[in-house]
């Protein structure tokens, strides 16, 4: 079972309601936000294990190659290019799709694996915790964020921490997701990216409902939309100083004994929801 | 400016005020300065500075597959060879799954019988504006679309018709999309907050900004919800060579400037404005 926590825009709170949410139910968290992973600093897991990630890059055997170009016209990623005298080779634009070897005759090439980032396995205090590192100055996130998706043990009940956007990287996260947890802030910023994500969890046909940060007196404008659009409102955390307090120490928000209740009651809403397949 | 300066706003972490603040610079600078919205994911620039759509073209920034069933043997080849699980059988017909889909080109190399095509795909659309602060250039990305570093890369493309200087509004994270904006780039603003978390996605951020050898300059937004915390982001930003550019207090000002549209700086007499004044005329002084 996969609940994964999303946005859109970026900071309105997918870690925090994410790891507070695993914590209470002691559940798995996996965190594939994976160009800033975040959720470690909340549930200060034990590592117990580092898994390398990698794409696969090719590697051309000049001695079989004849530069016949088809690994070259048949990229589609500008990957490969032929001076004439040897096939070049520009890795970070590489996709690891293996079109070049599919392409070529000679059996010139060969795939080996590139490093692209790690995974982190561990456990925190109440269950298990894994987290996607992604290496400095790599571009590409999805490779190792379908790296992480494939050490998740599907029959157990994970968390999952979606990165910011709505792009291919939010797409690889949601894969195979059961239920979508929405966070979003009431401000003319969330909403217009809440409305980026809903088109791709609508797309995917994967049941979700929002929740609403730091709701304050401007939260119509979104519930304005959640009921035109007839989105599902699971609840809302009403704004704190102290819940930003805690947050930026890096202590989890159910430490409070006030914000406790806001969130063991967030979480019984969003356990009936998955139950029942995106019912309220 | 007028010297073919590019400034970037970046900020690793999301939600920082990244937006926010480039808002009121785009208030503060002169209007010859051409912004872009490369926050293509989450592209809010506009919502503040407003302006009218002067073009708008479509871009298309991918590539997806369509089988012709009419030529398809169901070989199944195609979803043998296909990395990205975009192939599925339905009802014993192959078809593409066109949010998984690369458009890498292997179903079409490996189709024994020429039934799989490429087709250009459709990424976003480039809008440029004419707004009150001069040009904007911004983009709608179609969501969960591939490519957004390149849809990035054509923002700032567009942007250079229509000047030498630039201010950009960049994505959180490090990723394709914050390489895309950064690269190139004179300077490079970074907006972090006095959090656990601000303080790491800084640290990786500012590794992007020196492998593009964009000049680091760091704001503090919030400093005051944990000073604790951004006296130890200081302290850490000059060791490793940040050059601070200022702090920006709490301030519920900002929540009322998102939602009302305008730009902090528009409420002149609040905390952060004035903040966001000292900071501009910092960087002037650092560009100079």
């Amino acid at each position: 079972m996969n609940i994964v926590f999303l946005s859109g825009k970026g900071g309105t709170g997918k870690t925090t309601v994410s790891t507070n949410i695993a914590y209470i139910n002691g559940f798995n968290y996996i965190d594939c936000d994976v160009e800033e992973p975040n959720g470690h600093i909340f549930l200060k897991p034990e590592y117990k294990e580092v898994v390398q990630s990698g794409i696969l890059n090719p590697v051309i055997d000049e001695e079989k190659c004849t530069l016949c170009n088809a690994c070259v016209e048949n990229c589609q990623f500008g990957t490969l290019a032929n001076t004439g005298k040897k096939i070049l080779i520009f890795n970070e634009l590489c996709h690891g799709c293996g079109t070049c070897s599919i392409s070529c005759n000679f059996n010139a090439i060969q795939e080996v694996k590139r490093n692209v980032g790690k995974i982190e396995i561990g456990t925190y205090e109440k269950g298990k915790f894994m987290r996607g590192v992604l290496n400095l100055k790599e571009p590409l996130a999805v490779p190792l964020i379908k790296d992480v998706k494939e050490l998740i043990v599907a029959h157990e009940t994970n968390i999952i921490d979606a990165p910011p956007g709505s792009s291919c990287t939010v797409v690889e996260t949601l894969e195979d997701g059961d239920y979508a947890v929405l966070v979003t802030e009431p401000s003319a910023f969330g909403l217009s990216d809440l409305k980026q994500v809903v088109t791709v969890l609508k797309q995917m046909a994967i049941p979700f409902g929002v929740i609403i940060n730091r709701g304050d007196n401007n939260n119509s404008i979104i519930t304005d939309y959640l009921n035109k659009e007839k989105i599902d409102l699971i609840g809302m955390i009403p704004y704190s100083m102290k819940a930003a307090q805690l947050y930026s120490k890096g202590t989890l928000l159910i430490k409070d004994p006030e914000l406790n209740e806001v969130f063991v009651d967030l979480s019984q809403k969003i356990m009936h929801r998955v139950m029942t397949n995106g019912k309220n | 400016m007028n010297t073919g300066e590019s400034i970037v706003v970046i900020s690793g972490k999301g939600g920082t005020g990244k937006t926010t603040i480039t808002a009121s610079l785009a208030h503060l600078m002169s209007k010859d300065v051409v912004k872009a919205d490369c926050d293509v994911d989450a592209s809010n620039l506009g919502i503040i500075l407003n302006g009218e759509t002067k073009l708008e073209n479509d871009y298309y920034g991918a590539k997806v597959a369509r089988i012709n069933e009419v030529k398809c043997l169901d070989c199944g080849q195609c979803e043998a060879v296909c990395r990205y699980n975009a192939i599925e059988l339905k009802n014993g017909k192959y078809s593409v799954r066109p949010l998984k889909c690369e458009g890498c080109n292997a179903c079409v190399v490996k189709c024994p019988n020429n039934a799989i095509q490429l087709l250009d795909e459709k990424t976003g659309k480039i809008q440029v504006k004419e707004t009150s602060k001069g040009k904007l250039v911004t983009s709608v990305m179609i969501p969960g679309a591939e490519g957004s570093g390149k849809l990035v890369t054509e923002v700032r493309k567009t942007g250079k018709q229509y000047g030498i200087d630039f201010l950009i509004d960049g994505s959180p994270g490090v990723g394709c999309s914050v390489m895309a904006s950064v690269t190139g780039t004179n300077y490079s603003i970074i907006v972090t907050e006095p959090t656990q978390s601000g303080y790491e996605d800084l640290i990786r951020v500012y590794e992007i900004v020196k492998h593009f050898n964009s000049k680091a300059l760091l704001i503090i937004n919030k400093y005051d919800i944990n000073e604790e915390m951004t006296n130890q982001i200081e302290k850490a930003a000059k060791e490793i060579g940040i050059q601070m550019l200022g702090r920006i207090p709490f301030d519920p000002v900002v929540n009322e400037a998102v939602n009302g549209l305008n730009a902090i700086v528009e409420y002149r007499e609040s905390r952060a404005s004035k903040a966001l004044i000292n900071i501009y005329e910092q960087l002037k002084e650092e560009i100079s």
